[in-house]
């Protein structure tokens, strides 16, 4: 069972084969035995866990169960949730206790779920590879030698090796995608406004949304659809977003009449063989499927990196002036003065790729470089949403790799920033043109996951979970599973 | 163009030690020379973007919606008295 979907454990507790104490226990114990080596848990409370699993057995049996009845589900760090603390894998938010819950998490809340600790990331959402969080680098099941992936490690990590059935993880840049792909899960980043920021700590506000990382297409519905929907408490949600039947969108089998554009900017050098044979492998099944593949041209994906590298730094500058150390977060000792207090704090509070960013976005941001960073970036970005609003007048999803290559060796990467920020090149446009995106496990190369990664328009996440659906129906991968990990007390899962 | 780190660190209020600031500048200068690409773009006449959505903030009614949660929110202050935050001496 630890493998199972999401939907497989509900159909389960639906017909009374087991509870969701039991379930709960199951990923507690997978937790306890696993962890040390993952590190994909930054935080568990296990009595906590199995109250709530003990309150929605009780739910389920005496009003009947909600849409996420005792299903558990993993939190990234970066959500505010009322138990345990909320530390964005910071050091400036150490031993942080929020005073609320995010709003997502108030909705998996209501929906019955049981929410499962709290995930490694890297810190403050920023990086690719889970190697800046103040917690230490959490390690990929697949090979625990290299990273999982980032920002949302943690998350991708715990799902792949079913230390949970599911996850919450965020996606300013490919956050939610990369890591899915580089650990062989499903992981849907909505259309940014579907889903409220409210309590999700913030790093780049125009970027950022927040998305499932699960082992099936439908799971990753099953959860966007209890976390979406309007919040007055964040401006940026979307009050008149169309709606969606997200279960009955999964449904499809075939992709007859489905116009799958691949970009020719997509798919060339910088990628692996091995995943280019991958994902080549995976369009021809979309044919056979029934969909047509059209060439597209999407012009200008080669500024995505560089606008994003403006956009996100400046908007980051902004957000993490809040850490003043004056309301909440690090304090330093005794400090001379509030001038000092404010630098010494935040030096050490912060990592070095936080500052990093931050003295980016300060720079970009600063008196007579405005115009030539910030508002060109954001010209930039117009032409970047011109590109896709103007090749889907043609095609109806876009089909692409996730990441240029696979997981890579802890520590391999670290010591130039900018090569790190170009392991994003496939993802970040998306998020800089607001679309919804998911990617799915399409193979492996050298024995480590690849992605495939499609593309709707904004607001047809149901375009998507089609696509991938029918994808998933005809293939095996996300039934894959890495074999260090499929012990469990004593025997198979 | 090389940027002038102690003098960003500074409006960043971020204290970097002699070390870190030569070894951060040559990480930014990297950047900073990656993004400036931007530069030779064409962008005349291309309005920059505000929302992905090109969306209007949405207004509520104006009615109080939240309630005094003083004590919560100050739980987790580094330090407070009498309800105030307190922070060195500022004025002389």
């Amino acid at each position: 069972m630890p493998f199972s979907s999401l939907s497989h454990i509900q159909e389960r507790l639906n017909s009374g084969n087991t509870s969701a104490v039991e379930v709960a226990q199951l990923y507690l114990d997978r937790i306890a035995a696993h962890n040390d080596t993952l590190n994909a848990f930054v935080y568990i409370d296990g009595e906590h866990v199995l109250a709530q699993a003990e309150a929605s057995d009780k739910h389920r049996a005496e009003h009947g169960a909600r849409a996420l009845e005792g299903l558990p589900i993993a939190i990234k760090d970066i959500f505010c949730t009322q138990n345990g603390p909320t530390q964005c894998c910071s050091n400036i938010l150490k031993d942080f206790h929020a005073p609320y819950d995010a709003h997502v998490v108030t909705k998996l809340k209501e929906a019955g779920a049981v929410l499962v600790g709290k995930t490694n990331m890297d810190e403050f959402a920023m990086g690719s590879s889970n190697e800046t969080s103040a917690f230490g680098p959490c390690r990929n099941p697949w090979n625990t030698d290299c990273i999982p992936g980032g920002s949302s490690g943690g998350s991708a990590s715990a799902v792949a090796a079913a230390l949970a059935p599911a996850a919450l993880g965020t996606d300013t840049g490919g956050s939610i995608r990369q890591p899915a792909s580089l650990t062989g899960i499903t992981g849907l980043k909505p259309t940014y406004g579907r889903v409220s920021r409210r309590g999700i700590i913030a790093f780049a506000s125009s970027l950022d949304q927040a998305g499932p990382m699960t082992r099936s297409v439908k799971d990753a519905a099953m959860i966007t659809s209890v976390i979406s929907g309007h919040d007055s408490g964040d401006a940026t949600s979307i009050s008149d977003a169309p709606e969606l039947d997200w279960l009955a969108a999964c449904n499809k089998t075939d992709m007859k009449g489905m116009r799958i554009g691949v970009p020719k900017e997509y798919f060339v050098g910088g990628m692996d063989s091995g995943v280019r044979t991958s994902v080549e492998a995976a369009l021809k099944q979309c044919e056979a499927l029934g969909a047509e593949l059209v060439d597209i041209s999407l012009p200008n994906t080669d500024l995505a990196v560089a606008a994003y590298y403006v956009i996100a730094p400046s908007e980051a500058s902004a957000n993490l002036s809040r850490y003043d150390s004056v309301r909440f977060g690090h304090r330093c000792e005794n400090p001379e003065d509030l001038l000092d207090m404010y630098t010494r704090s935040r030096d050490e509070g912060f990592g070095p790729e936080v500052k990093r960013r931050i003295l980016t976005g300060a720079f970009a941001l600063s008196s007579g470089y405005y115009d030539a960073y910030y508002l060109k970036a954001q010209q930039v970005r117009t032409m970047i949403q011109q590109d896709f609003i103007s090749a889907f007048e043609n095609v109806d999803i876009i089909a692409t790799p996730t990441s240029p290559i696979t997981a890579f060796k802890l520590g391999e990467k670290t010591d130039d920033p900018l090569t790190m920020y170009l392991s994003d090149i496939y993802t970040i446009a998306v998020n800089l043109a607001g679309l919804p995106a998911l990617s799915q496990p399409c193979g492996f190369a050298d024995d480590l996951p690849v992605g495939l990664q499609w593309i709707a328009p904004a607001w047809r996440e149901d375009v998507l979970l089609g696509a991938a659906s029918a994808y998933e129906g005809a293939t095996d991968w996300n039934n894959k599973t890495p074999q260090a990990f499929e012990e469990v007390s004593g025997g198979k899962a | 163009m090389d940027i002038d780190v102690q003098k960003v660190a500074m409006l960043a209020r971020i204290r970097l030690t002699d070390d870190e600031a030569s070894e951060l500048a040559p990480q930014l200068n990297k950047i900073l020379s990656y993004v400036d690409q931007l530069a030779a773009v064409n962008t005349d006449g291309i309005t920059p973007t505000a929302h992905p959505h090109d969306a209007a903030m949405p207004l509520r009614a104006n009615i109080v919606t939240n309630s005094n949660r003083r004590d919560a929110l100050q739980a987790v202050a580094p330090k407070t008295e009498s309800g105030l935050y307190v922070v060195p001496k500022v004025i002389e």
